[in-house]
């Protein structure tokens, strides 16, 4: 009797909270997220209006009549309006083009055109600066931005940028040029290549300019933008150089000067050379990120399972409950401080930690300690216990997926060479897995706890004997392992989907790692979890992600039979049955 | 294995009371529910509706897939999480043979996909019903015996190798699929008609199925009965109680876990070609980790090591699934989860160890 | 006990698109009409709603579930239909095929419902397919789907391929839609993207495009590293204006648009089309990302139309009003669109037939039309048991809603046996007489008498 009112306590505890957050919460969550994107969004555009620069003084009667043109949300009658505005070359019209590509530009049903000030939210009409307070945003029509308007709006607003003042908004222009170039902006880029003084943004105008030139009728002038363009070594460009070497029907050079040949053919090959070398640096790249992403999912489970020979089944859920104390962290810090919204993520890291060994230590008090000599019968019972914190999680968020949103500093990509680039999550990933695997090797070596655990999982009894309290460590190892779990949740937050169903497609990838690393061993789960990774992502060009997948997962069951401790085989409690 | 035997053997599988109840299940579901589905009229309240049938046949081949993953784990201690993948190539055959049936000259779309304009060759000869009934056996049963000769002579034991065959399901789950794969990728096969020229929608279809699972079992189990009680049997016991020590004795432990693997894998393997007809479907799914942890799961819940519990399991767990899902949709995932935790805190000899407790008390 | 004010049944798509008042209305206002003559003591009519809640088809399928008793309900305070109450008859398939085809049997043999909704993804349409036809049920699937079927036991409320993703292809084509050369096509390895993938190629190569400027990859479900593919398809791009189609299905799009993003692919050089991903699907993503891209659907919540106004609101009130979870993020979609659609085409199709007998209503549900949210009148074709559908493509907007960009003049026509299909050209979908057929080359019945 007395078991079933523990183990009933036990489950209790952990479905109390579950009321508790519900709906007032969510409601409150949700207010919170969209605080939180408002602030995102604000930084961002403070930016945007350094380089908008705003003027209150009424337009010339023909930027004014070009710009009227855009008070239209027929797409086809705002793609002449603009073209209209690039053969003008009226640098008057720059401001409302900067609003129209940020979505600020409006304009009333008779047709005045709006702008709303990106750094107060204010409106004022586009021609004659005048504040017009009495607007609200339900009166306003959007000429829409689509896909074809910024095709050409885009490179419109860089031909007009390029004489600007602020060599930093220069930069951007020439950056837009050179990635597309229109030929009916080259007298424009002619123009700003004499006044320009900064080097970088030279450049790139003298290789927007060569790529116009490419069919020069000047054979040294071709052979220089050539050579130009050969040495961006852009694969974009390479379908331009072909152009070059191709012949005609009866076998003759189009090309006609054999040096301009020579020097599109060597381009060429320089595209290809890099091209290889991206390719293989990328191969590696992705599997280390793939590599560090499998490690995080499965070092909660390396103490868990590994050290105390636990099948826990439920580790997916708690790399769950690490990514949604994640969401929940976000949104009170939207709610409560708003203004350090962006190290949501960083305070997220111990609480999820907690958070996640909260829930592991419920399950050890719960249920796992009665089970401790039938481990094959844990794997059923934590199953259970992964069934309902699933429906749990799906009662109080919701089955659908919630959104984490990736602090600023951590969104965007960096570039590793020209051609390979990862997300700066993914190398967040990369950097908080050196992390974590630092952190349990602290814990496991350079703490008190770390000894009791490692003594306890050597010679129960001897540790026993020796006055360490044996059935406390496995609590408290158990709550670390299962805090380290909710540590791959923070980190799997950010780079895929949080659900409810989240845990269950690391569950047997994060069991193989363990395995395959040799139970018991902490560094042989950061070999293999590497190397899964690597081969995976080497493997998918060539066979396809499944296939790559498929095969690995056979040369892992064959690893297995060869090595059946794993590639370190080091003493524990279950390596040694 | 010993032929001589075999008769007098059978005999003593059971106490005689055993034997009794035995035949009268049986003779419940051999001829009463035929009884009572077929010449009942459906008005009158003893009327056991077709839905009811098909249901309790695809039961009853669940309950085979307990009984092999009790012979393997219960008896033999040999945990396998991947016996999804063992049923799943069963009932691959079937339907392979079900749909070269149903399609006739047609090809299924999945196969013009790949631009086959023809049956490739490893489509060749389900058209035959007898080149399928050995496939089913033979398909899982290869497979098995290559895993496990890999597996046993590496001596992987224990959780090692509950975690590799869940690999094994999962890369199997994973080829399957694949369209390329040629058997329906992630839809699998369906649209089955015929299965020996009897309509499977039709009444009599859903009758002899159910009246077929219904003899499997009997005979599955029979089966099962007779090897956990011979000799062969005893030594298995030895083998998941101290394999060294049955090593040491002189015998080698590999063959007789490796025989009484591939028979499990073929038990499951017939189940799943029961099963595919009467669900008209079989699809990669079957092989998900989670559906094999579930069938451990059945064996556990009614009670490791004594076959009819195993098959109680699979009854208690799948009524109680399909009662749930249907009438407690938000819930359902609490009850089977809390009962899964119940069983193993409280009830570590399963539902059948209530009944034999009682038993031991009277006596 | 039919109230005399049914008006004799219309067949004319015309005579009814010439009706003043508005389908719902005409609708509720009937049943109004109804309740206060019939009995109040009869059964109420069952109303299968078969929708996953759990595994991985719940994060779609649960709104279906939502929408569809909201409808209920809404027929309910009107009165019901023919005198009665609608109950519904809700079961959770939990994502697992075998057990859609279960629970319909259960539904039908049991629980006697009279009509089901249900299904999204085609594995568990076909599940349920066989039992439907045995035991004579009645579904109305929701979904956008592929296609090469046309079932008499099923009204398929969703698009067609002709009706989502070739007018899709068609735009990208287009000077306006970026003029494509060349397209990467991306999808979820299972049958809707295989033979949406098959049609799509057949109708480039139609439209003077070779097989070596299109690229075919497929992914399986879940999965979440698009590292590699994205880097290709930068690659693929590199030779000329390039398009991607994308029917990846469900959570992996968070992470293929968040590598595209990653990578730096801009929808104004590669635009991606998508035919999976809508304001539920995005609902949990951090949009950013996606702005810019585009989607084919027959409905996006953005239209401005008095019906969507309507519905849209009706919605938020019912969300509220159930304190769903989610509350004020939760968005309408197309598939809720296709459900609202097909309940209340059953509706009046009930109250046309003055029965629910599955027979009677499926014949009165030929031709019938419905005010629909999108804001076109949208009617049950008369032949293969699909909708005639308006086909909108919307980009995504930072906010997660779409702004249409483009829309047919008018509604399409199903064709559910697409001519880009090998050996579909003499496929015929027909369930009048002569031809009687979902997948015949000649009529079932002869001509002569």
């Amino acid at each position: 009797m007395r078991l079933t009112a523990r183990v009933a306590t036990g489950l209790l505890c952990a479905l109390l909270l579950t009321p508790l957050l519900s709906p007032g919460a969510s409601a409150a969550m949700e207010d919170a997220q969209e605080q939180a994107e408002q602030l995102g969004e604000e930084q961002e555009e403070q930016l945007e209006a350094e380089l908008a620069e705003v003027t209150d003084e009424e337009l010339a009667e023909d930027t004014a009549e070009l710009l009227r043109a855009m008070a239209t949300q027929d797409i086809r009658a705002l793609q002449a309006a603009i073209e209209d505005i690039a053969a003008s070359q009226d640098a008057d019209t720059l401001p409302a083009l900067l609003a129209l590509r940020d979505r600020r530009l409006f304009f009333t049903d008779d047709e005045t055109l709006i702008i709303e000030d990106a750094r107060d939210g204010t409106f004022r009409e586009a021609i004659t600066g005048e504040p017009r307070e009495d607007l609200d945003a339900g009166d306003l029509n959007e000429p829409r931005a689509t896909n074809p308007i910024r095709r050409i709006l885009r490179p419109t607003i860089g031909a007009l940028q390029i004489f600007a003042d602020d060599p930093a908004a220069r930069l951007a222009a020439a950056e837009e040029l050179a990635e597309r170039p229109r030929p009916e902006m080259r007298d424009a880029i002619v123009a700003a290549l004499d006044e320009e003084t900064a080097a970088e943004t030279e450049r790139l105008l003298n290789i927007a300019l060569a790529q116009l030139d490419l069919d020069s009728e000047d054979d040294a002038r071709r052979l220089e933008a050539v050579e130009i363009v050969a040495e961006v070594r852009a694969s974009r460009l390479r379908s331009d150089l072909q152009a070059l070497l191709e012949v005609d029907d009866d076998g003759n050079h189009l090309e006609s000067s054999e040096e301009v040949r020579e020097a599109a053919a060597a381009g060429i090959r320089a595209i290809e050379d890099r091209e290889r070398t991206a390719r293989f640096v990328s191969d590696l790249v992705f599997g280390l990120s793939m590599g560090s992403v499998l490690l995080l999912a499965a070092m909660g489970l390396a103490i868990i399972f590994g050290l105390m020979g636990v099948i826990n089944m439920a580790h997916g859920e708690l790399l769950m409950v690490g990514a949604y104390t994640t969401f929940m962290t976000q949104a009170l810090f939207a709610l409560l401080i708003p203004q350090y919204f962006h190290y949501y993520l960083i305070a997220a890291v111990p609480l999820a930690f907690l958070g996640a060994g909260a829930v592991g230590i419920a399950m050890e008090r719960g249920v796992i300690r009665f089970l401790y000599t039938r481990p094959l019968e844990t794997l059923l019972a934590t199953w259970g216990i992964s069934l309902i914190l699933m429906q749990s999680a799906r009662m109080i968020f919701g089955a659908q997926n919630v959104s984490v949103a990736s602090p600023p500093w951590f969104s965007g990509s960096v570039q590793i060479m020209q051609g390979v680039s990862l997300s700066t999550s993914r190398v967040g990933v990369i950097v908080f897995a050196i992390f974590v695997v630092g952190l349990v090797w602290v814990l496991m070596n350079r703490t008190r706890l770390g000894l009791e655990v490692r003594a306890v999982m050597q010679n129960r009894d001897m540790a026993a004997c020796l006055g360490v309290p044996a059935r406390r460590v496995d609590m408290w190892t158990f709550g670390m392992g299962a805090g380290v779990a909710g540590l791959g949740g923070v980190a799997l937050s950010q780079i895929v989907n949080v659900g409810p169903e989240m845990g269950q497609n690391y569950i047997v990838e994060s069991f193989m790692v363990v395995v395959l690393g040799g139970v018991g061993s902490l560094f042989g789960p950061v070999l293999s979890a590497l190397g899964i990774g690597v081969t995976t992502k080497f493997l998918e060009p060539a066979v396809g992600a499944v296939l790559g997948t498929i095969i690995v997962f056979a040369a892992i069951i064959l690893f297995i039979q060869w090595r059946p401790q794993g590639i370190f085989a080091l003493k524990g409690r279950s390596a040694d049955d | 294995m010993h032929s001589s035997s075999t008769i007098s053997h059978l005999g003593r599988l059971h106490s005689g009371t055993a034997w009794v109840i035995l035949a009268i299940l049986a003779f419940l579901a051999l001829v009463v529910v035929p009884v009572l589905y077929w010449f009942v009229p459906p008005d009158s309240p003893f009327h056991m509706p077709g839905w009811m049938v098909t249901l309790a046949g695809r039961f009853l081949a669940l309950a085979m897939v307990a009984l092999a993953l009790d012979l393997i784990w219960g008896y033999t201690g040999i945990l396998s999480l991947g016996h999804g993948v063992f049923f799943a190539m069963g009932g691959y055959v079937m339907g392979a043979h079900l749909t070269r049936v149903s399609y006739e000259d047609r090809l299924p779309n999945f196969l013009q996909w790949l631009d086959y304009s023809d049956w490739p060759w490893y489509w060749a000869g389900f058209d035959s019903f007898l080149f399928t009934l050995l496939m089913i056996a033979l398909v899982p049963g290869v497979l098995a015996f290559v895993f496990g000769v890999l597996a046993f002579r590496s001596r992987v034991r224990g959780v090692y190798f509950a975690i590799i065959t869940q690999a094994l399901t999962f890369g199997g789950m994973h080829l399957f699929f694949r369209t390329e794969t040629g058997f329906g990728g992630d839809t699998g096969l369906t649209n089955f008609t015929y299965l020996l020229g009897l309509d499977l929608g039709t009444p009599q279809a859903r009758l002899v199925l159910f009246w077929v699972s219904a003899l499997a079992l009997i005979l599955a189990y029979l089966l099962c009965r007779w090897i956990v009680t011979s000799k062969l049997g005893r030594v298995l016991t030895a083998v998941r109680d101290a394999e060294n020590r049955v090593r040491f004795t002189g015998y080698d432990p590999l063959r007789y876990k490796l025989f009484v693997w591939v028979v499990s894998a073929v038990l499951c393997g017939v189940a799943g070609a029961l099963y595919v007809p009467q669900t008209g479907v079989i699809n990669p799914s079957e092989m998900v980790p989670s559906a094999s942890i579930e069938m451990a799961i059945w064996v556990a819940l009614g009670g490791r090591g004594t076959l009819v519990g195993a098959i109680l399991g699979a009854g208690v767990v799948n009524v109680v699934k399909t009662w749930a899902t249907s009438a407690h949709p938000d819930l359902w995932l609490f009850i089977l989860g809390g009962i899964f935790i119940f069983v193993t805190l409280l009830m570590p000899r399963g539902v059948i160890g209530l009944f034999s407790r009682r038993k031991e008390g009277k006596a | 006990m039919h109230p005399n004010k049914i008006p004799p049944p219309e067949t004319s798509l015309a005579g009814r698109a010439a009706r003043t008042a508005t389908g719902v209305a005409l609708a509720l206002g009937l049943a109004t009409a109804g309740a206060a003559t019939a009995q109040a003591d009869e059964d109420p009519i069952k109303v299968g709603i078969l929708h996953s809640l759990s595994g991985t088809m719940a994060i779609s399928e649960t709104s279906l579930r939502d929408v569809a008793l909201m409808t209920i309900e809404d027929i309910n305070e009107n009165g019901g239909l023919l005198g009665r109450e609608l109950e519904p008859v809700v079961m959770d398939p939990g994502s697992d095929w075998p057990t859609y085809a279960e629970h319909a049997r259960e539904m039908i043999e049991r629980e006697n419902v009279d009509v089901i909704f249900g299904s999204w993804t085609s594995v568990s349409r076909e599940a349920v397919l066989p039992v439907l036809e045995e035991l004579n049920g009645l579904m109305f699937y929701p979904v956008q789907y592929e296609g090469e079927e046309s079932s008499r036991n099923i009204f398929y409320t969703g698009a067609a391929p002709n009706q989502q993703t070739l007018p899709g292809v068609e735009y990208l084509m287009s000077e306006e839609g970026g003029g494509a050369e060349r397209f990467f096509l991306v999808g979820t390895d299972y049958v809707f993207p295989r033979t949406t993938n098959r049609i799509v190629r057949a109708y480039l190569n139609a439209h003077g495009i070779s097989d070596d400027a299109i690229e075919e990859v497929y992914f399986p479900f879940e999965h979440e590293d698009f590292q590699t593919l994205v880097s290709d398809i930068d690659s693929f791009s590199q030779d000329g204006p390039t398009a991607v189609i994308n029917t990846i299905n469900g959570d992996s799009n968070v992470a293929f648009y968040q590598e595209l993003a990653n990578q730096g692919i801009d929808p104004i050089d590669i635009p991606v089309l998508a035919t999976s991903v809508g304001e539920e699907e995005l609902r949990g993503m951090d949009t950013d990302p996606l702005a810019g891209h585009l989607a084919a659907w027959n409905y996006f919540m953005s239209i401005e139309t008095p019906e969507n106004e309507r519905f849209t609101e009706r919605w938020m009130e019912y969300v509220e009003q159930e304190g769903l979870s989610g509350g004020s993020d939760r968005v309408t979609n197309d598939p809720m669109e296709a459900t609202h659609i097909g309940m209340r085409m059953w509706a009046q199709a009930v109250l046309q037939a003055g029965t629910t007998d599955v027979d009677a209503v499926r014949q009165a549900v030929y031709g019938q039309c419905v005010d629909a949210p999108s804001g076109f009148e949208v009617c049950m074709d008369d032949e293969n048991h699909h909708l005639h559908k308006p086909v909108i493509i919307g980009e995504i907007q930072p906010d997660g809603q779409f702004f249409p960009v483009w829309e047919t003049d008018d509604v399409v026509r199903a064709e559910p046996w697409s001519d880009y299909v090998e050996g579909n050209e003499d496929r015929v979908a027909n369930w009048r007489y002569p031809w009687v057929c979902g997948d015949c080359e000649e009529p079932t019945y002869g001509l002569s008498f």
